[in-house]
């Protein structure tokens, strides 16, 4: 659906060229949620506003939803959904002229019938004639979002859909946009600075850091990059001689003891934990309690670019 | 081509329909030359002697109120550029050009609604002009307000800020103004003004306009002012989409 390669993009500022995006590869498949991931300022949005046309890139080439981005911007166009960080409504016009100009502009066949389905799904029924600035930040969201569906486009990018939610805004808006991939089979490029939300939501993740993919894979596949889970075991007594039968074990990594704690750094922790304390019972160690962590995204972050994103951002 | 026209005109609607829903903001947004022309208007009876003095006063006052009226359309993109409106519109296939086209035309038709209201009250204090004269000068207003406002769209592109283009905006229009006879004519003015004046295009659109009221046509200042306004069209709308076309516009 998607095929960069080498896209770069600089802006000429009073000190010289400043290289926003050096040289970006990346390949969306269809039916895909992609999170693109990286702090601010990391070259996400100006990647996403070249790959959507509203910028030309100063080197490279793309192949966007079948058309090429230099050779064919309107033929993108035609094709995609785009919906900016900070929405695109005007604040006094009413929900409904909004749509209607939207499916207009894209030559919608069935308009009336395309935008009543699509405020059905989208929690929009009722507000037609309501202007946006009177919506709550969640209906205003969905309706930046109708607004980039109502062509049926085969990929939507989807600029940090979720910034400025409410928790529970947030969990309806992923609902949402799982729908988008799971019924219409629309593929989904998203940025996103928030880790739960890549990792709930995302098939694949690329993460970005000063103009460059530095990552990518599943969620899964990236933490499993990093150093392994962290099992952590409280005993009653006897904590060197769990740490010394442990420590044999295949799986661990690395095993650490401190008074009545164990500490151990193991690969796929959530397999191999039955088998951990198969070799404590062995051991005739008695155990109080056990906990596995798995690593977090930021983990990942912090391992591919040596800042935590959260500093970052 | 038939996609250029079609945009522009939905791209027009969107910009028109506010103005229909809130037709008050119609008369308010002509209100300032209104008060020129009731306020100011009766004190030039004896200057001109007479009832002559409408048929100078109001076509002066039509051109304020394009200079004006057309000159501050460009807030309104302003406005759109930080709601992403704009940039919503550009991710669509829809026609570059009829972004432009479409809120120009808007302008435009707002414009020569206000400029009959105004001819209409001129009537009413005394204004009597032949109503072909009144066409023609119309029409100066009509090019005039598609050139200003494709102007004034250059500059807020170019500022993206309303603290930007609100002094720049006045610094340009203020003296183009005073310059253009618009209060009273130019050739009242000393030598060294009157010559200024002729650098600037309103003084030719200000005195064909003139001319025309008084039921001349084939004048040498309708000639002139013919011809600065059009070339004047040509230029703002080259400049306007050239700008909206260009990439990061």
């Amino acid at each position: 659906m998607i095929q960069a390669r080498g896209l770069a993009r600089t802006f000429p500022t009073k000190h010289g060229e400043v290289a926003a995006v050096r040289g970006v590869d990346l390949d969306v498949a269809p039916g895909e949620i992609v999170g693109f991931l990286g702090p601010n300022g990391a070259g996400k949005t100006t990647t996403l506003r070249m790959l959507t046309t509203l910028l030309a890139p100063t080197a490279g080439t793309a192949t966007v939803a079948g058309h090429d981005l230099r050779a064919d911007p309107a033929g993108v166009r035609r094709r995609i959904g785009y919906v900016a960080q900070t929405g695109g409504t005007d604040p006094a016009t009413p929900v409904g002229e909004e749509l209607e100009l939207q499916a207009r502009l894209y030559g919608v066949p069935g308009r009336a019938e395309r935008i009543a389905k699509l405020c059905a799904r989208l929690e929009l029924d009722g507000l037609a004639a309501r202007p946006s600035a009177a919506l709550s930040g969640g209906q205003r969201r969905r309706l930046d979002i109708a607004l980039g569906l109502v062509h049926r486009p085969p990929l939507v990018f989807l600029d940090e859909p979720t910034t400025g939610l409410d928790p529970q805004s947030r969990g309806n808006l992923w609902e949402h946009i799982r729908r988008l991939r799971d019924e219409d089979g629309t593929t989904v490029f998203l940025t996103t600075h928030y880790l739960d939300e890549a990792d709930a939501l995302c098939d694949r993740l690329l993460i970005i850091d000063r103009g460059r993919i530095v990552a990518e894979g599943t969620p899964d596949e990236l933490k499993r990059r990093v150093s392994g889970d962290v099992v952590t075991l409280e005993l009653g007594a006897g904590a060197e001689r769990a740490r010394a039968a442990l420590e044999a074990h295949p799986a661990v990594r690395e095993a650490t003891a401190d008074g009545g704690t164990v500490r151990l750094t193991v690969d796929n922790g959530d397999r191999e934990l039955m088998g951990l304390v198969r070799a404590l019972d062995a051991a005739g160690v008695e155990l109080t309690s056990l906990r596995l962590a798995r690593p977090t995204l930021d983990d990942v972050f912090l391992t591919v670019t040596g800042r935590s994103l959260r500093e970052a951002a | 081509m038939s996609q250029i026209v079609r945009d522009t005109y939905l791209i027009f609607m969107r910009h028109l329909r506010p103005t229909l829903r809130n037709k008050v903001a119609l008369v308010f947004g002509a209100l300032q030359p209104l008060l020129y022309l009731l306020l100011f208007g009766p004190l030039l009876k004896d200057v001109f002697g007479g009832g002559g003095s409408w048929q100078v006063f109001v076509p002066g006052i039509l051109i304020q109120l394009v200079l004006f009226g057309a000159g501050f359309a460009g807030f309104g993109l302003i406005a759109d550029l930080r709601s992403g409106v704009v940039e919503r519109l550009r991710v669509t296939p829809v026609s570059r050009v009829a972004l432009l086209l479409g809120r120009v035309l808007r302008d435009t038709v707002v414009l020569a609604a206000q400029a009959l209201l105004l001819v209409a009250a001129g009537v009413a204090l005394g204004l009597r002009a032949p109503v072909g004269g009144v066409v023609v000068g119309l029409a100066f207003v009509v090019t005039l307000a598609v050139s200003i406002a494709s102007l004034s769209y250059v500059l807020a592109m170019m500022t993206r800020t309303e603290d930007a283009f609100a002094p720049l905006l006045s610094t340009v229009t203020l003296p183009l103004m005073l310059l253009g006879g618009i209060l009273l004519p130019m050739s009242m003015a000393p030598g060294w003004l009157d010559v200024l004046s002729r650098f600037t295009p309103f003084r030719y659109l200000v005195d064909a306009t003139r001319e025309a009221f008084q039921g001349h046509y084939a004048t040498a200042a309708v000639g002139q002012g013919a011809a600065v306004a059009l070339v004047l069209l040509v230029v703002s709308v080259t400049l306007g989409v050239r700008r909206f076309r260009r990439e990061n516009a």
